[in-house]
């Protein structure tokens, strides 16, 4: 099959629906929007409190969540195998080759990279913030959510990281989900077994969709922001 | 609020504040009573935003103490309030700036609306109370910061220079802020490098000069009859450092 070819049946499979593809495209959607939302709620106040926390071994901290932000997906997702596998320590909870147990080394992923740039963020305007909120009677504890609700259109930014890692990622999905059909299967997984099995036409027509996706999400992101912005200040 | 007991007076007994070796407030005393609006002053550097930002509690004395001696002294943290000279407004509306002090200040819901409404209405922003604080212009985002302070219900206000950003108009406008807290009988404790400013509104004098009090006098005394050499220089407008 030439290129041509595979473009043209790409939009074909798009175009009718076909189950096998709106089911891939479902499982993918739910399985980044449910790895973000936990990594968000996960990360966002844990990069705030590393913001304004001062404890020995802070920076080594800090350190340590920075490099966790380039973690090899394969790695991690090895290490969440190991520990959802059968004699693995959660083994009962018969996660492996699921959809949690998926989104479960996503997070895994994810969560350092939205703590990481959510404590830049929060810090600089703590910065610029605490004298006056200090003088208002405000304690470091307080002045987190005050801190991560004024970052809102900066941390719009560090959620669109998270969503960006979690929707291209592949590694950790396929060893975690084993690219189970109708079962763990996403985009990326179907990517790369559609490519070596030769089908183009999936792949690409997948691949179309991703990126659609991804460009769809950050022009609606942008635009709020921007939107908010002129209205907020 | 006149009814109550004060947190007046506040003493500052041989306070120092040094950064690593460098010793920027030396060994300060002085004493501040009700009533009387006392404006801090000196050039560059004397320390004005220090001694205020110690007075406040911002900044812990390296050595030395500040003590509010009145009969409420107990409770006095959450009775002074302070104005800066860049006022930091959080990205939301100007109702919401003031009810976010006094949520911090731990008032319930209802009371919260009510006191915000008053401060509004008071400093002249009722109109402007749905707009976002960021988008307001320099002296409506101060006159904001005045009457948030002023909505905490403060015995003492400092205001570290208030007007320094801002042009003749809402200079004038801040003064007669100041006016009204005055009024409500609000011990004001203010610094400024403006001798014009500080003529206007001053009743009595701190002079500070690198980190050291050199004079504390009533105003007119103060203007009139400087006793040090570097105050007559500071009063006749010259530059001093």
């Amino acid at each position: 099959m030439d290129d041509q070819n595979a473009f043209a049946a790409a939009f074909a499979l798009m175009l009718r629906l076909d189950p096998a593809f709106v089911g891939i495209v479902g499982l993918s959607v739910r399985l980044v929007l449910s790895s973000v939302f936990i990594s968000a709620a996960i990360g966002l106040p844990l990069g705030a409190a590393l913001a304004l926390a001062r404890f020995p071994g802070r920076d080594a901290t800090i350190v340590v969540f920075n490099t966790l932000m380039g973690f090899p997906p394969v790695v991690a997702g090895l290490i969440v195998y190991l520990l959802l596998s059968h004699s693995g320590p959660f083994g009962f909870l018969d996660l492996l080759f699921t959809l949690p147990g998926m989104i479960i080394a996503q997070t895994v992923l994810i969560t350092p990279i939205i703590a990481s740039l959510t404590r830049q963020v929060v810090e600089d305007l703590w910065a610029e913030y605490a004298e006056q909120l200090r003088s208002l009677g405000s304690s470091a504890l307080r002045a987190i959510p005050t801190l991560l609700w004024d970052s809102r259109f900066s941390l719009i930014t560090t959620l669109l990281a998270g969503f960006g890692r979690a929707s291209a990622e592949v590694g950790a999905v396929l060893i975690v989900g084993g690219n189970i059909e109708h079962v763990t299967r996403t985009m990326t997984t179907a990517i790369a077994l559609e490519t070596s099995k030769g089908d183009l036409a999936l792949a690409l027509g997948l691949g179309i969709i991703l990126i659609g996706l991804t460009l769809l999400l950050n022009a609606g992101a942008f635009v709020v922001g921007r939107l908010a912005q002129r209205v907020a200040g | 609020m006149h009814a109550e007991l004060s947190i007046l007076p506040l003493a500052v007994e041989n306070v120092s504040f040094a950064v690593r070796d460098t010793t920027l407030i030396d060994g300060i005393s002085f004493a501040l009573g009700q009533g009387k609006r006392t404006v801090i002053m000196g050039p560059n550097g004397a320390g004005k935003s220090l001694t205020l930002r110690l007075c406040h509690g911002l900044i812990a004395p390296s050595a030395g103490r500040v003590l509010w001696q009145g009969p409420a002294a107990a409770g006095a943290k959450r009775r002074h309030a302070m104005v800066f000279q860049r006022p930091v407004l959080l990205r939301r509306s100007a109702r919401a700036n003031i009810a976010h002090a006094l949520s911090l200040a731990g008032l319930g819901h209802g009371e919260r609306r009510a006191r915000a409404r008053l401060a509004l209405e008071r400093f002249g922003l009722a109109a402007l109370a749905e707009r976002s604080a960021r988008v307001l212009s320099g002296g409506e985002q101060q006159r904001l910061a005045m009457a948030r302070a002023w909505a905490l219900a403060p015995q003492v206000l400092f205001l570290d220079e208030p007007t320094a950003s801002l042009d003749p108009g809402a200079t004038r406008t801040i003064e007669e802020t100041i006016g009204l807290f005055h009024a409500d009988g609000v011990k004001i404790v203010m610094t400024t490098h403006d001798l014009g400013q500080a003529r206007r509104i001053a009743d009595e004098v701190i002079f500070l000069h690198r980190g050291r009090v050199l004079e504390h006098a009533p105003a007119a005394e103060f203007f009139e009859q400087p006793r040090t050499a570097e105050a007559r220089a500071f009063v006749r407008g010259e530059l001093l450092w």
